[in-house]
């Protein structure tokens, strides 16, 4: 049995070893309440803000503009929920993409029983919000918008800048979820001109339970955990040492290595990409050709069903996501792809493989040993496909 | 990876009487509303009786598991007892499904009745 080859970095990364040395300590030596006055809780504190430090710079803001929370899901929340809320007497429009994540798309449908309204911009065929599109739906009460960096099913980057900058012309806030995106690409939240921005650890090679928001200075935000003083009274309960002391060691890598490690992911993409367009014949690379992710592959196999394709991979030891919807709890198809006008059809077969840091090109190799096989026998079996 | 039974999976990997059957007495072709997905069987008869059942699937894992067990079970059976087949039966065989693929074992029987009902139609006088 071949070690499990892991194409699935977009759901989750393996924590760095040096970013879990790093934690280690703060479970049973240094496990004070960073909220205490003893040196026990010091540490704790001074560990913390260490890894504020650490989270500001990758980012390129302030360390007193970084809020700590406990994932990406909940990053999102407290900027959509606490914006919105603090901005209600200007306005309560909102304007978002049709590709955002679940976590901006359900808290705006949440808003919109309460009274808020709020409009989706959408996406051509690469999943790329056209700025001309945000400039239109701009109202006189349009207070708050949210548009994600990098699409985390098919890596598609937006002009974030552009779009940053028609809302700043108009003067309002703009955030962005750019959980998929922090950590992989370069970044600088100053240069970008955006208000409010999410990020999370376990994109980035840091550990489960830790996610940051980017709040840039002089905006309010109402906050919905309600409690002790934590973060500066915008986000109160006892804050998760080891794992904010992992993800300000995962930030402080990232921003070391970023450079070195998607040069690595590129290559490995591209290869990848094509070994799969010159082995398997009626496949669609989804996504933005350029403006994407570096080890964003994504990709449809037309007349089969991603959930079998799965089954197969995960037989080989591979391990992959798809937008089917056979494979989703909810049974539905992929809502991203289905924004950029793929089929039904052609998004039940849809697979992400995405790659990371720690993927090889041996592996890449050894998919593309297996992968051929296991379309042709799926194709074989499908009543959509004729063979040539 | 999901919780799928041993015969689930080993139905999936080796699925029984995949294909097509070029001369096919009845076809039947059920798709599924849920998910969009579809399943053809073709059947040949001789003196009443499944003579030969071939079937194709787009679909998950547990429709395609549900396709091969419903060509099994059907295989060398009247016409009558293969109309008596449920949609139960065969989620049953299969060890159980996950919840939220019961409605896949609803296209298999389905497809299958529908290929007897097409024969007999076009062998009504
Ligand atoms: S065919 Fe879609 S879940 Fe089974």
């Amino acid at each position: 049995m071949h070690h499990t080859i892991f194409f699935d970095n977009a759901s989750s990364t393996r924590t760095d070893a040096r970013v879990f040395e790093k934690m280690k300590p703060f479970f049973m030596q240094k496990y004070g309440n960073p909220s205490s006055l003893h040196d026990m809780g010091q540490e704790a504190k001074d560990a913390i803000e260490e890894a504020r430090d650490r989270g500001a710079a990758l980012l390129g803001v302030a360390a007193q503009e970084i809020y700590f929370t406990s994932c990406g899901t909940e990053s999102n929340n407290f900027a959509l929920w606490g914006l919105a809320k603090s901005l209600q007497d200007k306005g309560k429009h909102i304007i978002s993409s049709s590709i955002e994540h679940i976590s901006i798309l359900n808290p705006l449908k949440e808003l919109k029983k309460q009274g808020w309204d709020y409009t989706l911009l959408p996406v051509d065929s690469f999943g790329m919000v056209n700025p001309e599109d945000l400039a239109k739906e701009i109202r006189k009460d349009t207070v708050l918008i949210s548009i994600m960096h990098a699409n985390n099913e098919v890596g598609t980057i937006q002009n974030l800048k552009t779009l940053a900058k028609i809302a700043s012309e108009k003067d309002i806030t703009f955030h962005s979820d750019g959980i998929a995106a922090a950590g992989i690409i370069p970044m600088d939240l100053k240069d970008l001109g955006v208000d409010a921005y999410s990020i999370s650890s376990q994109q980035m090679y840091g550990p489960k339970g830790a996610g940051a928001v980017y709040v840039q200075k002089g905006h309010r935000l109402k906050p919905y955990l309600l409690g002790g003083t934590q973060e500066r009274g915008r986000r109160a309960g006892t804050e998760n040492v080891p794992a904010i002391v992992g993800f300000g060691e995962a930030a402080k890598l990232a921003a070391e290595e970023m450079h070195i490690h998607a040069a690595h992911i590129t290559g490995l993409r591209d290869a990848f990409i094509k070994g799969i367009m010159d082995q398997i014949k009626n496949v669609k690379l989804n996504g933005h050709p350029q403006k994407r992710l570096p080890g964003n592959v994504h990709i449809s196999f037309e007349y089969i069903e991603g959930e079998s394709i799965l089954l197969l991979l995960n037989m080989e030891g591979i391990a992959a996501a798809s937008g089917s919807s056979c494979a989703s709890q909810a049974l539905k198809n992929s809502q991203v792809l289905l924004s950029m006008g793929l089929t039904p059809t052609t998004a039940q077969g849809s697979i992400l493989f995405s790659l990371g840091k720690f993927n090889t090109m041996q592996e890449v190799d050894r998919v593309l040993e297996v992968l051929p096989a296991i379309i042709d026998k799926l194709r074989k079996m499908s009543p959509l496909y004729k063979e040539e | 990876m999901v919780e799928y039974s041993k015969q689930v999976i080993d139905h999936f990997m080796s699925p029984r009487n995949v294909g097509e059957i070029k001369d096919a007495d009845g076809i039947g072709e059920v798709g599924n509303p849920t998910c969009g997905d579809m399943m053809t069987f073709y059947i040949k008869v001789k003196d009443h009786k499944l003579e030969d059942i071939k079937f194709k699937t787009f679909g998950c894992g547990a429709a395609i598991a549900v396709s091969s067990m419903v060509s099994e079970l059907a295989m060398g059976k009247t016409l009558d007892e293969a109309l008596s087949i449920t949609n139960k039966d065969v989620a049953q065989k299969l060890g159980g499904l996950p919840k939220n693929k019961m409605h896949c074992s609803n296209l298999g029987a389905d497809a299958l009745h529908k290929a007897i009902q097409d024969y007999k139609q076009k062998n009504e006088k």
